[in-house]
């Protein structure tokens, strides 16, 4: 039986430009070879330009974004405020750690704009909590090997949302389209610190 | 002290059984080494991180903090050295903040090694403390399962036979702190070059007494990149969409919630 990381197939992908980043997402949802879906999300929005992508299995990949939002809203009634994406981060590891000898079956990544110091920010997990910091690009799914290829190739540093929004889109769907279990079309969302815009790319539909 | 949730292991265990393999954590298969000199004590750890045979991270940082002069470098599984190390930094410092007194180096191995004991070698940290207190100078290993050592100099990880190497051969008995830090980027460079789970940085920490600890990230860069002669930079519109939404700083009133509090405090009144 194969791992839980590969069953459902999906692709996530973080960079860093200047003063704005970037996440994206392919919207494939399958069972091994069969697609299921081609309209399955995996970026959640929590706070005006905080992001988190989640890959790998389905039923983890709901709960722990349900799970999130349930654990960010408390931290908003709380604090009074947003949540920062380095909160977000810590959050995320230290909720992932508590499973620790349980693990969800998930691959996060986290993206956004410091609302306070303007800073952009992105991390990537391991699914016990391990935080990855990036300066340049992170990368999780079932097309992960091909994404460090493309992103590792395509990325350079200070790009301008709209350079970043054309090497993430290409990054991707480049790998997207040498995995089987990845594709079907794309998200893409490009984070400055007074504006998000969201697109949906046009992506092979096999 | 830390409190595990169980809630999701009889359904990994179950999967466990069917077949499916357990899920693959980042590693640290490092090469972390330590040693000691005349004023003090001083760590040194290679950058790398991996998942399987995939680098993950390029520069992660494998020395943590516990207190201001006890440092630790840690091997192994990177998210159970990173909270291990964390907690026992979290529990010596309200030790040293109860008892009054500067936290021993002994004090936070011996935490270290009965909380490892406990977990039966299932948190897979292996660390190298390292600090100076009112006793003197403290350089140990502890191995996940709980056992410790007392060494001159000491070597951890996957790259620890070629770090014990260099240490065997050209180590001696009353170095300076330039011989030994020098001695130990030696060792964790023969790492990185010579051990695959190894490589990108050499990290130093160097903690002296009567002197504040040294935390010298990137101290030696031997795998810098070139500069790239050319780019793949997209011309715009190269990336066909199908619709977009921008949403503007405006228009984000209406995801938020969350209004920012007025200074008069008489709007704060809710009776009146």
């Amino acid at each position: 039986m194969s791992s839980p990381f590969d069953i459902n197939g999906g692709a996530c992908v973080a960079m860093v430009g200047k003063d704005c980043v970037a996440i994206a997402c392919d919207l494939r949802l399958g069972m091994q070879a069969l697609t299921v879906s081609n309209n399955f999300p995996k970026l959640f929005n929590f706070g005006p330009s905080t992001f988190l992508g989640l890959t790998g299995l389905a039923t983890d990949v709901s709960t722990v974004s349900d799970l999130f939002r349930y654990k960010v809203n408390m931290y908003r009634l709380r604090e009074e405020r947003n949540i920062a994406p380095q909160t977000l981060a810590n959050l995320v590891s230290s909720s992932l750690y508590e499973k620790r000898f349980g693990p969800f079956f998930v691959s996060p990544v986290v993206a956004g704009v410091n609302y306070t110091t303007g800073k952009p920010f992105i991390c990537g997990f391991d699914s016990i909590g391990c935080i990855d910091f990036a300066k340049d690009f992170i990368v999780s799914g079932t097309a992960s090997e091909q994404l460090f290829g493309t992103c590792e190739g395509l990325w350079e540093p200070d790009m301008s949302p709209d350079d970043l929004f054309e090497t993430i889109s290409q990054a991707l769907l480049s790998a997207v389209d040498r995995d089987a279990l990845s594709g079907w079309g794309a998200q893409v969302y490009i984070i400055e610190k007074d504006k998000v815009t969201k697109r949906l790319l046009k992506g092979r539909q096999d | 002290m830390t409190g595990f949730d169980f809630s999701n292991y009889n359904r990994n265990a179950a999967l466990h059984a069917r077949g499916v393999p357990l899920p693959k954590a980042t590693s640290t298969g490092t090469t972390i080494v330590g040693c000691i000199f005349d004023n003090g004590v001083v760590i040194a750890a290679d950058t790398r991180a991996t998942s399987g045979p995939i680098v993950a991270d390029k520069n992660c940082e494998k020395l943590h903090y516990i207190a201001p002069k006890i440092w630790c470098a840690g091997a192994g599984t990177a998210a159970d050295t990173e909270f291990t190390t964390a907690l026992i930094s979290s529990n010596v410092e309200l030790h040293s903040l109860s008892t009054g007194r500067d936290p021993r180096v002994i004090t936070c191995m011996t935490m270290l090694k009965q909380h490892l004991f406990r977990y039966q070698g299932h948190i897979g940290a292996y660390l190298v403390v390292a600090g100076v207190d009112p006793t003197g100078v403290g350089l140990f290993t502890v191995h996940a399962h709980g056992s410790t050592d007392k060494l001159p100099y000491v070597t951890m990880g996957s790259g620890s036979l070629a770090a014990m190497s260099v240490f065997e051969s050209t180590w001696k008995p009353n170095m300076n702190r330039e011989e030994a830090v020098a001695i130990c980027a030696e060792a964790i460079k023969a790492g990185i070059f010579n051990d695959l789970g190894s490589g990108s940085n050499v990290d130093v920490c160097v903690i002296e007494n009567d002197k504040p600890t040294q935390l010298l990230r990137n101290y030696m860069k031997p795998n810098e990149r070139g500069q790239k002669e050319r780019d793949y930079r997209f011309p715009k519109g190269t990336t066909a969409y199908l619709n977009q939404k921008i949403i503007s700083k405006e228009d984000m009133r209406k995801y938020i919630s969350v209004e920012e509090a007025s200074g008069d405090p008489n709007l704060m009144e809710v009776d009146s």
